[in-house]
C-alpha cells in the first residue's frame, strides 16, 4: 500500500524520497497520530509534501490510491502483495535518484527494502489489527487503471465511482498554490521574480581594503576590518534557442523573459539554432550567414562557469539527434548527440527548457533522447519548471 | 508530552500532528504561510507546551550558517596581542558560540527557532545540513568536537524568498499554514481578547474577511493585523454598528491604517469605495 503510494506520488511529480518514505513509517511506529484517516492524512502530509505547490497534487493522488478506504465491506487485500516484485523494481530504477539508490545500496540492497517494507507493514498489521483500516485496503488498484502506461503510474479515472463524503483531501484547499500551470501574463512577474531571485544569487561579503585602512587607522594601529556585501551580479548565462519551428512563439517569449532582465545578469549571451545543435550556431536569425559561428568557438569563448539554458521543443527525427548527416538543413558530419555531449560537457551548469506540455514529452522520442542527453535536466516552461531550472542552474 | 491547540494558540489538527511528528523523530519542522499567520509565535508555543527553553535565531541576509555555530573573532585577538593581554595564548578565548551551540550544550533539551531562514543566501541551508542531521560540529580553532547533550526540536520558518535546497527539505518536516477559515479565525480572536464584546468581533471578521475577498490587493491583511485593528476598535471603543454597512457598499472601515499597510491598497479600496457610492440603489 504505501510503495503504491509512494510510487502513485512520484508519477505525479511529487519528488517524495525514500528517506521520507522510510521517516512516516517510522512517525507511524511512534504514535504520533491516532490511527485515523484524517491523520494518517496529516502525518504523511507533513512528510512527503515539502512545498505548497505540491499539496493539491498531493491531495489528489491521496484520494485516488485511499478512496473507498473507509468503507466498512473494504476487502482486505495487500496492494504490495499484488504487484509484481520484478515491475516494482524496475518502476522503482527509475524513478529513484542515484542518492536515494546509494541509501538503499546501503541498507542491503533493494530485496532488503523491500523487505523492510514488507517487515514494516506486517507489524503495523499486527498491532492495530481492526483498528486502522489504512493498510492493504484500497478500494481499487490504482494501477488497475484504464490504460496502464510504462512511463509511470497513471493515476486518474473516474473519480465519482466509490465516493463517500467530503474528506479533507478532496476538498483541495491548496489547488491554487500549484505552481504547475503554463506562463501566462498573470505568471510572467513571478517568472521574473524568480529569474531575477536567480541571477542575483550569492551575496557573498569581501574585505573592503579602504575602509579597513581608514578604521584600524582610526582605531591608533589596532587593526579594525571591514566588510562589505560584494555588489555585483556573479551570473553568466548564454541561451541557445531552438528557432524555425512550431514553437517559435514560445521560444520568443522565453527570449523576452530573459532580455527584460538582462542586465541582472554580470552576461547574457544567446545564439540560436535549428531542431538540434550541430556545429554551428548564429546570433540573428535574419542574418544567418553574417552571425555564424563554429560551436568549437562558443566552447572556447565561454567558460565553463556560463549556465547554460538551451530552448526548444525537442520534438524532431530521433535520426536528426543521433546520424551524423541527420540534420534536416545540411549534411553534419557528426551527430547532433556527439555536440550536445560537448556542451554538456564543457559547461559545468546545463538545463535544457522546452515549452511543450510536460505531460505531452513522452509521445516524442526524441525529446526523450535529448532529456537523456541533458540527464533529465529538461524543465517545462511554468512557473515550476524554472524553479526547477534555476535551482539546478544555481547548484 | 505532545502539542496541542492551547487557550493562546489555535493550532489545526494538521499542525499539531506535524509537530508532534517532527519531537518524535528528531527532524527539523520548516512552517511555511502568508506573512503574520503565527509562524514565529509557533516556535514560542511549542516551547511553552512541552516546558523547554526557546532558542531564538532570527536570519538576516547577512547571516552566515557558521555564526549558528560560532564564530572565531580574530581582530579581538589580534588586539589582544598587540596589547600584549595574556588571554592571546588560548584560542579558546576567542571563540564566540553561536545558537546552534548554546542549544546543543543546554543541560535541558530546548526549542530552535530559525527565524525566516529564506533571509540569508542560498547556500545558508545547505551549510547546516550535517549539523542539524548528526547535531554535532567541529571546531577546527580547538580542535574539539561539540555535541548535542539533548537533540534539541528545531522550527524553521521560511517566507518562501528563496526556494530551500531539495537535500534541506528531505531531512525536515513540513506544515504549510493555510490562512484560518472564519471558525479558526473566531477562535483566534477569542484567545487574544476572551472579553471582547461578540457583536464587535462578529461584524471586525465579516469587515476582515470582506476586505481579504478583494484579489487586486498588494498586501492582504493576516491575522497579525486583524488583532491589531481589533485592539484598536477596542480602545477606541467604536460602536459595532460603525462596522455594518446598510447595503453591501463598500466602504473603508474605521482605523483601517492597521488593515491596510500600503498606500496602493487605501487607494485602491477608495476608489472601490467611490465607484460602489455611484451606483444606482437597488
Ligand atoms: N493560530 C493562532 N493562534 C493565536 N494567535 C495567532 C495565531 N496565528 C497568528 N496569531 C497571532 O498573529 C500574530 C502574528 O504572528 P507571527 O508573528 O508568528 O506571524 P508570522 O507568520 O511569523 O509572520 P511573519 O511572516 O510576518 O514573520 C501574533 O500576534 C500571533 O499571536
Ligand atoms: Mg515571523
Amino acid at each position: 500500500m504505501f510503495a503504491t503510494f509512494i510510487l502513485a506520488l512520484r508519477s505525479a511529480g511529487l519528488p517524495t524520497s525514500v528517506t521520507e518514505h522510510l521517516a512516516l513509517l517510522n512517525a507511524m511506529r511512534s504514535g504520533v497520530c491516532d490511527y485515523s484517516v484524517e491523520d494518517f492524512y496529516f502525518l504523511s502530509r507533513a512528510t512527503l509534501v515539502k512545498d505548497e505547490r505540491h499539496l493539491d497534487r498531493f491531495d489528489r493522488v491521496f484520494a485516488e490510491v485511499f478512496k473507498g478506504l473507509e468503507r466498512p465491506e473494504g476487502e482486505d487485500h495487500e496492494l504490495m502483495q499484488q504487484l509484481p516484485e520484478e515491475w516494482l523494481r524496475k518502476l522503482s530504477e527509475k524513478i529513484l535518484t542515484d542518492e536515494e539508490k546509494q541509501l538503499i545500496e546501503a541498507a542491503g540492497g533493494f530485496d532488503k527494502l523491500m523487505e523492510m517494507l514488507r517487515q514494516r507493514l506486517a507489524e503495523q498489521k499486527g498491532r492495530h489489527q481492526g483498528g486502522s483500516k489504512w493498510i492493504g485496503t484500497a478500494g481499487t488498484s490504482p494501477f488497475g487503471a484504464n490504460g496502464y502506461n510504462p512511463e509511470g503510474v497513471r493515476i486518474g479515472q473516474d473519480k465519482s465511482r466509490n465516493r463517500s463524503a467530503v474528506k479533507v483531501w478532496d476538498k483541495r484547499e491548496f489547488k491554487d498554490l500549484d505552481g504547475d500551470v503554463e506562463l501566462g501574463t498573470r505568471t510572467m512577474k513571478l517568472a521574473l521574480r524568480r529569474l531575477r531571485r536567480f541571477a542575483r544569487q550569492g551575496a557573498a561579503t569581501e574585505l573592503d581594503i579602504g575602509g579597513t585602512i581608514k578604521a584600524t587607522a582610526n582605531n591608533a594601529g589596532s587593526l579594525d576590518l571591514k566588510m562589505v556585501a560584494e555588489r555585483h551580479n556573479a551570473v553568466k548565462v548564454l541561451l541557445l534557442l531552438d528557432i524555425g519551428g512550431s514553437m517559435d512563439d514560445h521560444v520568443r517569449a522565453c527570449e523576452e523573459l530573459f532580455s527584460a532582465i538582462r542586465t541582472e545578469f554580470k552576461h547574457l549571451e544567446h545564439y540560436y539554432f535549428h531542431n538540434c545543435i550541430y556545429e554551428k550556431l548564429w546570433k540573428n536569425n535574419r542574418r544567418r550567414k553574417d552571425t555564424e559561428t563554429t560551436t568549437w568557438d562558443l566552447l572556447r569563448t565561454y567558460g565553463p562557469d556560463y549556465k547554460v539554458i538551451i530552448v526548444g521543443d525537442g520534438a524532431m527525427a530521433p535520426y536528426e539527434i543521433v546520424n551524423p548527416g541527420g540534420s534536416v538543413e545540411h549534411w553534419n558530419e557528426e551527430s547532433g548527440k556527439v555536440w550536445m555531449q560537448r556542451i554538456t560537457r564543457h559547461f559545468r551548469r546545463t538545463a535544457w527548457l522546452n515549452p511543450v506540455p510536460q505531460d505531452q514529452w513522452r509521445y516524442s522520442a526524441s525529446t526523450g533522447m535529448l532529456s537523456e542527453i541533458m540527464e533529465a535536466r529538461m524543465f517545462p516552461l511554468t512557473l515550476e519548471g524554472l524553479d526547477g531550472l534555476t535551482r539546478e542552474l544555481a547548484r | 508530552m505532545a502539542f496541542k491547540s492551547t487557550a493562546s494558540y489555535i493550532a489545526t489538527r494538521d499542525l499539531e500532528v506535524a509537530v508532534n511528528a517532527a519531537v518524535a523523530l528528531q527532524r527539523p519542522l520548516l512552517v511555511k504561510g502568508e506573512p503574520g499567520t503565527g509562524k514565529t509565535v509557533l516556535a514560542h508555543e511549542v516551547s511553552r507546551a512541552l516546558g523547554m527553553p526557546l532558542i531564538e535565531w532570527h536570519i538576516k541576509s547577512t547571516t552566515k550558517a557558521q555564526q549558528g555555530l560560532y564564530e572565531y573573532d580574530a581582530v579581538s585577538r589580534l588586539r589582544d596581542g598587540q596589547l600584549g593581554d595574556e588571554r592571546v595564548h588560548d584560542i579558546g578565548n576567542y571563540i564566540v558560540r553561536g545558537k546552534l551551540w548554546e542549544a546543543f550544550e543546554a543541560d535541558q533539551q530546548s526549542v530552535l527557532l530559525i527565524d525566516e531562514i529564506d533571509k540569508a543566501d542560498i547556500e545558508f541551508p545547505n551549510d547546516l545540513l550535517l549539523e542539524l542531521d548528526r547535531m554535532q560540529f567541529y571546531v577546527y580553532e580547538t580542535r574539539k568536537t561539540v555535541v548535542a547533550k539533548q537533540r534539541p526540536i528545531v522550527i524553521i520558518t521560511s517566507n518562501n524568498e528563496k526556494e530551500l535546497p531539495d537535500a534541506f527539505l528531505r531531512r525536515c518536516f513540513f506544515h504549510y499554514i493555510r490562512f484560518p477559515d472564519r471558525e479558526t479565525m473566531e477562535q483566534i480572536v477569542q484567545s487574544h481578547f476572551p472579553d471582547v464584546k461578540q457583536e464587535l468581533a462578529r461584524e471586525a471578521l465579516n469587515v476582515f474577511f470582506q476586505i481579504r475577498g478583494v484579489n487586486e490587493l498588494k498586501k492582504k491583511p493576516a491575522t497579525s493585523e486583524l488583532l491589531d485593528w481589533l485592539k484598536l476598535l477596542m480602545i477606541e471603543d467604536l460602536p459595532p454598528e460603525v462596522l455594518r454597512s446598510a447595503d453591501s457598499k463598500v466602504v473603508l472601515p474605521p482605523l483601517h491604517g492597521a488593515l491596510l499597510k500600503n498606500e496602493q491598497d487605501v487607494h485602491l479600496f477608495e476608489r472601490l469605495a467611490f465607484l460602489s457610492r455611484r451606483q444606482p440603489q437597488r
